[in-house]
């Protein structure tokens, strides 16, 4: 058909495409000629094993806290649930030093948590180790979890519960016909897309676990590079690291992951088998006690942390400009692929599925081990710390198009779908097309995608740990350094700007996208 | 005039086959049951489906290198004939330029046909605020203004009530009899077709058979015609 037009949508797909699977699997390469045997010792060994154990651990405690959460959701209305509901998505944009800093203000050694005990006269607890790492994913990950598994109620025909209480069932009934089904269905899907995100976690660990015996291998490839300068040694635990996300990757294409995020969720469905007193009572209980455990961290590092804002020192204010700007850079290259490969993708054949894949091959590398192997690559050319910010531009780039590709394609299908037979009929092609057809019904997902990837990218504390030097540090870097000095004020001071800008940058780029421009 | 030589569309289980020629300027109804193939036929005439033999021609020139957009004829589908986030200025507009660089000569013109299809002053109006009858009405203006010497209609008129589209079509038939251009149009209705075309097209089967005078047709239907009208 229009060959201009072809050459058009499908030239910058392949380009995207080309240099996705280049970045990865150029990368991997790297990785795997540098590995030297995989020698690994004792200490590497016991990496992998907490790696495994404390993902493992998050994911099943966050997943079956999720349960009594998203049934109360599920089945009870009251004001601000629309809200709560909506709150939920924001832990997927937090900045992890952030949450970190928050639950440290909470449950750290002169925090809140401490403080009651010593009021009662018990012993303190301490946070550093495998429950501390564990308890930062579940907060990460614990309302992630609830939206799938709200997903799965909402999910459940409004009709069926109207049918079980033309039958009389009760909450029992109810659970063991309607709920637990749903539940083995949306459950494995749900610990496994948490599991994949606690493998590859590099800040909490980094911060809350203690010493050799809570590190995760994400850990270990910095320390490998950063202080032992042992890049074989890096190499071969990127290496195993990479084979341990595409392992559970895998493992996930096999098992339905639900969406986490979207819209739809705070559709209440009438229910007629939970009005006891009692199930209220308990539903309330569950409500209260999870938007605590979540809001608590982050109202007190934003109390303890506005004060200091105007206190902040100069080179703070200077990595949040650099921050921003990074973010903005980010959240363009990673539009800009996703388009490119998405038109390519939607057009189906073995160029579409190629595209498609090459849009996914970044949720089976870590953001440490595309770090260890540009760190290794770059060596030879170049002093790691000049390429600190363009590298982390594009690592942060590459990490966050899979979400994208997925935010945009069910658009850009329905796009091709409705109307490109129209727009071929009429000869708009090329550039046109895009501008004209293209790019207005996709603004809302566009938007929506630009937010997310920005705000990722700002809130990032994972290669640019690699690579950063003094002169050019990152916001986060800087909260991180702070939080090193010991200066906890100022650390949280600057976490509240971080939290700003990352929100600020979501909401912004959300808002842009979300203007209702097609009146149908 | 319009040449469909030895054409064959599609493979396997369903092929559509016609060769016969269409003077120019002729309006030919296509009827037959669902599914015989009378959208698989227009949609290889306008380019969107490629043939698997023979060829379409235009006097006498071979259509098949060109995109649907560059060939010689308007098409209207069921369904999405307007884009739904474009004013009905831009959608008009678009048959004049596809990326849409109107110049302000481009925009009295858009005016006009707007105004000539009974939609003067809804130039920012978009197609969701319009009626079914307006949305083909403003598609109609849009194949004004292309001037191509074919329209296909593709049953765009289907959803309307039994008066709205009798308008539609005395719509179709002035500004076929103003631009002089061929109409080739799919119905289900034997009286659209006594109405509109002098000759009409039978698709039964896999088979567009030639286009006969319409009267004559309905006079002494074939078999396969009784039995799609329930004689």
């Amino acid at each position: 058909m229009a060959r201009g037009a072809v050459a058009v949508r499908g030239l910058p797909g392949a380009v995207a495409g080309l240099v996705l699977a280049a970045l990865m699997l150029g990368t991997l390469g790297v990785v795997l000629a540098h590995a030297g045997g995989m020698r690994l010792t004792g200490p590497d060994w016991a990496a992998v094993r907490f790696t495994l154990v404390q993902a493992a651990l998050s994911a099943a405690i966050s997943v079956v806290l999720a349960v009594p959460v998203a049934r109360a959701l599920a089945r009870r209305r009251f004001a601000g649930r629309r809200l709560l509901i909506a709150a939920l998505g924001a832990p997927f944009l937090m900045p992890v030093i952030v949450a970190v800093l928050g639950l440290l203000a909470i449950f750290g050694r002169g925090g809140v948590l401490n403080a009651g005990l010593a009021a009662v006269g018990l012993p303190p607890v301490q946070v550093y180790g495998l429950h501390g790492v564990v308890l930062a994913h579940v907060f990460l990950n614990l309302p992630l979890a609830v939206r799938m598994v709200l997903q799965g109620w909402q999910a459940i025909p409004a009709e069926r519960f109207r049918t079980a209480a033309a039958l009389g069932f009760g909450p029992a009934e109810v659970a063991r016909h309607l709920e637990r089904p749903m539940l083995r269905e949306v459950l494995p899907g749900a610990a496994l897309a948490v599991f994949l995100i606690c493998l590859a976690s590099f800040a909490a660990a980094l911060i809350l676990g203690g010493g050799p015996r809570a590190t995760t291998v994400e850990v270990a490839i910095y320390q490998a590079v950063r202080f032992e300068f042992d890049l074989s040694r890096a190499a071969a635990l990127a290496a195993v690291q990479f084979a341990l996300c595409a392992g559970a990757v895998l493992l996930a294409a096999r098992v339905a992951v639900p969406a986490g995020f979207g819209g739809g969720l705070d559709r209440a469905v009438q229910r007629w088998d939970a009005g006891r007193w009692g199930l209220r009572l308990l539903d309330g209980a569950v409500i209260a006690l999870a938007a605590a455990f979540l809001f608590a961290p982050l109202l007190a590092v934003i109390l303890r942390g506005l004060p200091g804002l105007a206190a902040l020192p100069a080179p703070v204010w200077a990595a949040a400009g650099r921050s921003v700007v990074m973010a903005l850079v980010s959240a363009a290259l990673v539009l800009a692929g996703a388009l490119a490969l998405g038109q390519l993708a939607v057009r189906g054949g073995v160029a579409g599925r190629l595209a498609e894949l090459a849009g996914m091959l970044p949720l089976a590398a870590s953001s440490l081990v595309l770090g260890a192997g540009l760190f290794i690559a770059v060596l030879p050319f170049a002093a790691p710390e000049t390429v600190a910010l363009p590298v982390t531009v594009l690592v942060n780039a590459a990490m966050a198009l899979p979400f994208a590709l997925r935010l945009i394609l069910p658009a850009l299908r329905e796009v091709e779908a409705t109307q490109m037979r129209l727009a071929e009929s009429l000869g708009i092609g090329g550039w046109a097309r895009l501008r004209l057809v293209t790019l207005p019904r996709l603004r809302r997902p566009l938007g929506f995608a630009g937010g997310v990837a920005a705000a990722l990218a700002m809130g990032d504390l994972g290669v640019i740990a690699l690579f950063a030097g003094e002169g050019n540090a990152t916001l986060p870097m800087q909260v991180w350094r702070l939080m090193g000095a010991f200066r906890t004020e100022a650390a949280e001071a600057a976490a509240v700007l971080l939290l700003a800008a990352s929100f600020g940058l979501f909401w912004v780029m959300d808002r842009g996208g979300g203007r209702d421009d097609a009146g149908a | 005039m319009l040449g469909l030589e030895g054409l064959r569309v599609g493979a396997g289980d369903f092929a559509l086959t016609a060769d016969w020629p269409v003077p120019a300027g002729a309006r030919v109804a296509v009827i037959g049951p669902s599914g015989a193939g009378k959208s698989t036929l227009l949609l290889a005439i306008a380019g969107f489906l490629p043939a698997a033999a023979g060829r379409v021609t235009w006097q006498g020139r071979d259509l098949g290198p060109l995109a649907p957009g560059d060939r010689p004829l308007s098409i209207l589908f069921q369904d999405q004939n307007l884009f739904p986030h474009l004013t009905l200025a831009q959608n008009v507009g678009l048959g004049l330029s596809p990326a849409l660089r109107l110049t302000a000569g481009d925009h009295a013109r858009v005016a006009q046909v707007l105004a000539r299809v009974g939609l003067a002053g809804r130039e920012d109006a978009r197609p969701g605020q319009l009626s079914g009858g307006e949305q083909g009405r403003a598609a109609l203006a849009r194949v004004l203004l292309r001037a191509r010497p074919t329209l296909l209609l593709d049953e765009p008129f289907a959803a309307l009530g039994p008066g709205l589209k009798a308008e539609m079509l005395a719509l179709v038939e002035e500004i076929a009899d103003e631009t002089g251009a061929l109409v080739l149009m799919v119905t289900h209705d034997p009286a659209d077709a006594r109405r509109f075309a002098p000759l009409t097209v039978l698709v039964e089967r896999g088979v567009a058979h030639p286009p006969v005078e319409t009267a004559a047709l309905f006079a002494d239907p074939p078999p396969a015609l009784r039995d799609y009208l329930g004689l």
